[in-house]
């Protein structure tokens, strides 16, 4: 699934890993794929509600699989659909249950009305956290799972708790396009170290010039919604 | 509110057209206040046309087909009306109509052209009836106003399904066929692509993944065949027509095929085919949409991009050999809010000789992309007017081009407008 610009997440693992040092390896998995054997890092992406049906039975059946590079401490990051579908279930708006992997004790179920617009939100990891979402399903956390930042400016999992995104172990989830890794490098560059311990023990990061993310996001900051 | 008499809202409406002209003000201004004092003006005016309206919409390409479609009936002798502002709203549509009807509340047309974005278009269904609707695609557009592609769809299904007589589509779109081939109320005609041109064509859906099969496609009316240079070959109800056009880019050649179809079925055999493909071969760009400036004796193209596929298409399209390249990014209301579609457009062509200035509110992100595909840049100026200058400055002796989000392209011609001759958009 990608249509809200989900590639830009790929291309700066991708790019991030070239300039710390790494000569990375991009699989695209696509449903009914053979799944990698040799996994260090899971980028998916949104999609639209058809989309999610589309590639459901397929998620549940590589499922067990997520599960155990997840519980492995493999970093992965999932943007809105595909995070949905991390979660347990996701109810749409006509009672339709797309059940999850429950990768994360989360809960989704269709909103009313699409909550869309520049969001900023804030965490003790990465900082402020600044993007965009577009999503009708609210997102509910349950107790074993972390938000990835607190709302400062947006709408957030549901609109009505203050929380965006999830965190489970290395796994992050969020409905934060924009897209979310080049416009966020702390969280790219964390995924990356995660992942670079992970395999060689240790993560030494050459200095990026990040400029323009820097100015991006300034900008941003200061957008309408 | 008792019904005010329509010469009334004319005279009404073109006194505010006027009064916002020496303002300086907006095109949709007037339109705006005749919707709000007559919300049946649109109706009654363009219910006198003796050919009836029709209706283009889709994500890309409507100025540039209303253009097209506009100046081909204009062609085969019949008096158009159209909404040339590019304001694809039903206030554009109120506006100009208030520029062409008499006080008398007559419009001196035999049928309307009309170009509207897939939510207005819904909305203007529902007062006026079109004799024919001309869909030319549904891509990523604007997302943050309509939610989702196939939302975007449903629209177009519903604009289809309130047309009268023939729906013109394009039936290299998946979502498009899928409304065409569900239509029963009206008559459904074609348009495409000789499959060796698909490939040049992405949709949205397979930007990053295989090009799904097309094999059990309808025949179209009209195909556009070969394209070479400028040169191209067009298979109009089963003959093949070539024509030498003025258009820049692989789009608005296919663009072309898209006015010849609707052209040809509202015309019937009264079509002059000699006539339709010479007309063809002189008309020249909509503004902003690869429109040729002249800047101290080099020329200066604008290539507006709203979304992914068309500006992959746009920078297929242009050869960056020869050229100073600038792009500026808005993310105004008009131009999308979401910048996450910069992240779907593949730069690399731009690789070997960089971008020469980055500019717009976003100029930044646009700048960021950049870097990933790890394209050089000479300066990064938010500030349009002054990247302009800059621009233009640096690059004397150079053709530039411009690739620009739509508030951008107005900002940028409104600037360009001060050392050169810039058409007004009226």
């Amino acid at each position: 699934m990608n249509i809200y610009g989900d590639w830009g997440n790929v291309l700066t693992i991708l790019r991030r890993a070239q300039w710390h040092g790494y000569e990375p390896v991009l699989h695209e998995y696509n449903p009914g794929d053979a799944f990698p054997q040799d996994v260090d890092i899971v980028i998916g992406g949104g999609g639209q509600d058809a989309g999610q049906d589309k590639i459901q039975a397929d998620l549940l059946k590589i499922g067990p699989r997520l599960h155990e590079l997840a519980d492995n401490d493999t970093p992965m990051l999932v943007i809105c659909g595909l995070y949905q579908l991390f979660g347990r279930f996701f109810r749409t708006k006509d009672g339709h249950v797309i059940k999850g992997i429950g990768v994360f004790d989360i809960e989704t179920h269709g909103g009313p009305e699409r909550m869309i617009g520049n969001i900023v939100t804030k965490s003790s990891d990465f900082g402020e956290i600044i993007g965009y979402e577009n999503h009708s399903g609210q997102t509910f956390l349950g107790s074993s799972v972390q938000p990835l930042g607190n709302v400062i400016k947006g709408a957030g999992n549901n609109g009505q708790d203050e929380y965006e995104g999830a965190r489970y172990r290395h796994v992050i989830g969020s409905y934060m396009h924009g897209s979310l890794l080049p416009k966020n490098p702390a969280i790219a560059d964390w995924l990356l170290e995660k992942a670079a311990i992970k395999r060689y023990g240790d993560f030494t990061p050459t200095v990026i010039e990040d400029r323009f993310a820097h100015e991006a996001r300034k900008v941003a900051l200061n957008r309408p919604r | 509110m008792p019904k005010i008499p329509l010469p009334l809202t004319i005279l009404f409406g073109k006194a505010v057209r006027e009064a916002a002209k020496l303002r300086g003000g907006g095109s949709a201004l007037p339109g705006l206040f005749v919707e709000s004092i007559d919300r049946d003006f649109i109706h009654r005016c363009l219910s006198q046309l003796p050919q009836g309206v029709v209706l283009i919409s889709g994500t890309n390409g409507k100025t540039t087909t209303t253009k097209m479609v506009v100046e081909l009936l204009e062609s085969q002798g019949l008096r158009v009306f159209t909404n040339r502002t590019g304001s694809n709203f039903t206030r554009g549509v109120a506006a100009a109509l208030l520029g062409d009807i008499t006080t008398g509340g007559e419009l001196q047309a035999d049928i309307a052209v009309l170009e509207l974005d897939e939510a207005h278009a819904v909305h203007f269904v529902k007062t006026v009836q079109p004799r024919y609707t001309l869909l030319l695609n549904v891509m990523r557009d604007q997302l943050d106003r309509f939610g989702e592609i196939d939302t975007t769809a449903k629209l177009l299904q519903t604009v289809a399904e309130h047309t009268s007589d023939i729906v013109v589509v394009n039936r290299e779109d998946p979502r498009l066929l899928k409304i065409a081939q569900d239509l029963s109320n009206s008559s459904v005609r074609y348009f495409g692509l000789e499959a060796g041109l698909r490939s040049q064509f992405p949709s949205d859906d397979n930007l990053r993944s295989a090009l799904t099969d097309t094999s059990d496609f309808p025949p179209a009316s009209s195909l556009l065949h070969a394209v070479k240079g400028h040169t191209a070959d067009f298979i109009i109800d089963g003959k093949t027509h070539s024509v030498t056009l003025k258009l820049e880019g692989v789009y608005n050649i296919f663009n072309a095929a898209a006015a010849i179809g609707l052209v040809t079925a509202i015309l019937g055999d009264k079509t002059d085919i000699n006539q339709l493909t010479s007309t063809l071969e002189s008309i020249t760009p909509a503004f902003g949409r690869g429109e040729k400036l002249d800047v101290n004796n080099q020329p200066l193209e604008l290539v507006l991009v709203k979304n992914p596929g068309g500006f992959r298409l746009g920078l297929s399209s242009f050869e960056p050999r020869g050229y100073a390249t600038m792009i500026a990014v808005n993310d105004n209301y008009a131009d999308g809010r979401d910048m996450s579609w910069l992240w779907d457009v593949e730069f690399n062509s731009l690789k070997e000789l960089g971008v020469a200035s980055v500019s717009g509110v976003r100029a930044y992100d646009m700048a960021l992309r950049l870097q990933y595909d790890e394209i050089e840049i000479g300066a990064v100026e938010p500030n349009l007017s002054r990247a302009l200058n800059q621009f233009i400055k640096e690059y004397p002796d150079s053709p530039k081009r411009i690739y620009c989000t739509y508030t951008a392209m107005l900002a940028l011609r409104r600037e360009l407008a001060k050392i050169t001759d810039v058409k007004a958009i009226s």
